[in-house]
């Protein structure tokens, strides 16, 4: 099922008379979901996704812009005639009921020619429980399972009504690091599997990138940008993105651009074509730095840290807008960490330049 | 010995003497007074000791009437209150304007006195010389005849007292139950939404489950209260209630004690004791029965 956003919009009132200003919680957003494709809606806390996200399942309605699933407007459809699955950040499973009747509940709320009998539900809740790797558990309560069995209870009980969209609202959040690993191949698997056109939020740009097919990334309500994790990470629109994406960060530090030379502070480290003189902040990806005994960018070195297949050297520099400069060096180049300064070389595709108000990227040619 | 449980004990000591002095001591005292025939406290002798007190309770068409009241009272104010305090709960956790205002009327008879509440509803429903009052005004503009609800047939008095009852214990259990269904968190709400269920089957299946443990304990302690109901019948029909044949067991232990018919604490201790044995009786029932319906 294509899912279809146009100039999706939702404000909220001010609170208060004390606080009267309107939030503006999804601003303008549009866009067109491909069908069967899972797709990562992505921000810092705050920045609307979870709006958009129950916008798009119906449990709140836009203040105006249009919602499509395939050609069917459901703009104001009330959330239970969309056919959509949501699975809740913490998972709302009914605690009273067993996992088997958690599962079977959607499909018991179906009347007239839909409903089924009783051996149908059930044997549909048990593929259900199949999908996500839930046998053996139907007759516990949701308190007797762990953190990840009632995510994959939360998962099955959205799938097993067949649903033509399957929302996810940070479903991992609530999960150890190593349990939140397996599951979000266990997401990607069953989405592979089932075809259904999926849409997760999540605040972790990790978590995004590794599993989706694209990404969408937010802020303040708006988006900035929509791609494959890839292409946003390697060609980010501004410095919000840039920042956004990646771990450890990207480096920022404050230069200009003067008589086509990328100068940061006093140093002359790259040249470059087809740019005029300016101010610029400069973004540099941990990757992008080479370790080079006369190379033009010199940092003083804080330590080293090894961490197996690379090095992980961390230095500061007087014009670097971090604390810290990390950069990420293979393990066979020898760094001595006693020494004072270290010097790079950069790598022109791991070096964006931004305009230091905007924060619009620049776009240039390496020289 | 450990030192710890010592210190345990010690802070524990001054309520375990305070609960022995004044509710374990006296429990024994009025288990060994039922038995005890012919007690007087003035001299503190008996005559002899069985289960003739008893007996005689068990005889008397006062207590026999006070347990049918008792009964009556029990069976009709308790669901009756806990369901009508849901529906109230539920219509005010619906509506948004005026909530506080209608949470505060109804809350009106929890802090209003007994008496002057008793008082009020004698005016409501008394037949006197000079008026009728009003609700028999209001039957007879249905065109029915009037009825003395104070001093006539039984039925009459009955159902005055339970439509008391009801009225004053519902603004307890309405705040309870207002406050239940509040912590419900709106999540599960939502994610039935998104199913597709239908209101009747959110309430059936989500709401009544998860306040279930509040609606228990308002059922509990609903029956023990109108067990031990007494100040209410007096505030209606006076303290002669074995005369206006509305006395309830707690009301005929207190004539044994103290009424016109009384100075006999040992049948007063004997229907005492029936009476406790009743509600522990029902208070295990309950809970037998709450095992399988309530959750958590």
């Amino acid at each position: 099922m294509k899912i279809v956003l146009q100039n999706l919009t939702k404000k909220f009132p001010g609170r208060s008379k004390k606080s009267p200003g309107e939030v503006i919680a999804v601003n303008d957003f549009t866009f067109e979901i491909p069908d069967g494709k899972l797709i990562g809606l992505l921000g810092p806390s705050g920045c609307g996704k979870s709006t958009a996200l129950n916008l798009i399942c119906g449990l709140q309605k836009p203040t105006s812009g249009k919602i499509f699933f395939g050609e069917d407007d459901v703009t104001d459809l009330p959330p239970e005639y969309r056919g959509v699955g949501l699975v809740f950040q913490n998972y709302a499973l009914y605690p009273h009921l067993t996992v088997l009747k958690n599962i079977t509940f959607p499909l018991e709320n179906l009347r007239g020619a839909d409903r089924l009998s009783k051996e149908e539900m059930e044997k549909k809740a048990l593929e259900a429980a199949k999908l996500v790797q839930l046998e053996g558990l139907m007759d516990r309560r949701p308190s007797e399972l762990s953190g990840g069995q009632q995510q994959r209870v939360a998962i099955a009980r959205a799938l097993v009504k067949t649903p033509r969209v399957l929302l996810l609202d940070e479903p991992l959040s609530n999960l150890d690091a190593r349990l939140r690993l397996q599951t979000r191949e266990e997401i990607r698997r069953i989405q592979r599997q089932t075809g259904v056109t999926t849409i997760f939020v999540t605040h972790d740009q990790e978590e995004a990138m590794s599993i989706s097919d694209m990404i969408v990334v937010m802020k303040e309500g708006v988006v900035q940008q929509i791609g494959k994790p890839q292409e946003v990470y390697d060609e980010p629109v501004n410095l919000f993105v840039a920042r956004f994406l990646g771990t450890p960060p990207i480096n920022i530090f404050r230069g200009r651009v003067s008589g086509s030379r990328l100068c940061i502070g006093e140093e002359s480290v790259l040249p470059l074509q087809n740019i005029p003189d300016q101010e610029v902040t400069v973004g540099i990806r941990p990757e992008g730095f080479l370790l080079q005994k006369d190379g033009p960018l010199t940092c003083r070195l804080t330590r080293v840290e090894v961490m197996g297949r690379d090095v992980s050297v961390v230095s500061t520099h007087p014009c670097s807008e971090n604390v810290s400069i990390r950069s990420i060096i293979n393990a066979e180049t020898k760094v001595d960490p006693d020494a004072q300064n270290v010097c790079f070389a950069l790598k022109p595709h791991k070096l964006y330049l931004f305009h230091p108000r905007t924060g619009e990227r620049i776009p240039f040619t390496a020289g | 010995m450990d030192n710890k449980n010592t210190k345990g004990w010690l802070y524990l000591l001054p309520a375990f003497l305070f609960l022995g002095a004044f509710l374990i001591y006296p429990l024994i005292d009025v288990f060994v007074y039922s038995f005890e025939e012919g007690y007087n406290s003035a001299s503190q002798t008996f005559s002899g000791t069985g289960l003739y007190n008893y007996s005689y309770v068990l005889h008397d068409p006062y207590f026999l009437r006070a347990v049918q009241n008792t009964l009556i009272l029990v069976v009709i104010t308790v669901p009756l209150s806990t369901g009508l305090a849901l529906l109230i709960s539920v219509a005010l956790s619906s509506v948004k304007p005026l909530r506080d205002l209608f949470q505060t009327i109804y809350f009106l008879p929890y802090v209003t006195n007994t008496l002057a509440v008793g008082l009020v509803f004698m005016i409501l429903f008394k037949k006197t010389a000079y008026s009728d009052g009003l609700v028999n005004l209001l039957i007879q503009g249905f065109g029915g005849n009037s009825v003395d609800f104070i001093g006539g047939p039984y039925w009459a008095k009955m159902f005055v007292l339970c439509f008391y009852t009801v009225w004053v214990v519902m603004p307890f259990k309405i705040l309870i139950l207002t406050s239940a269904l509040a912590s419900v968190n709106p999540i599960y709400y939502n994610a039935a939404r998104v199913d597709g269920t239908p209101k009747w089957r959110i309430f059936t299946k989500i709401t009544l489950p998860m306040i279930s443990p509040m609606i228990f304990y308002l059922v509990i302690t609903g029956f023990i209260g109108a067990f031990k109901a007494y100040s209410d019948a007096v505030a209606l029909f006076g303290t002669d209630l074995n005369a206006a044949e509305m006395n309830t067991i707690v009301g005929y232990v207190y004539d044994m004690l103290y009424g016109n018919s009384g100075g006999y604490p040992s049948y007063a201790s004997a229907a005492a004791i029936i009476l406790f044995s009743i509600v522990l009786t029902i208070t295990c029932i309950n809970l037998l029965v709450s095992r399988k319906h309530v959750h958590y």
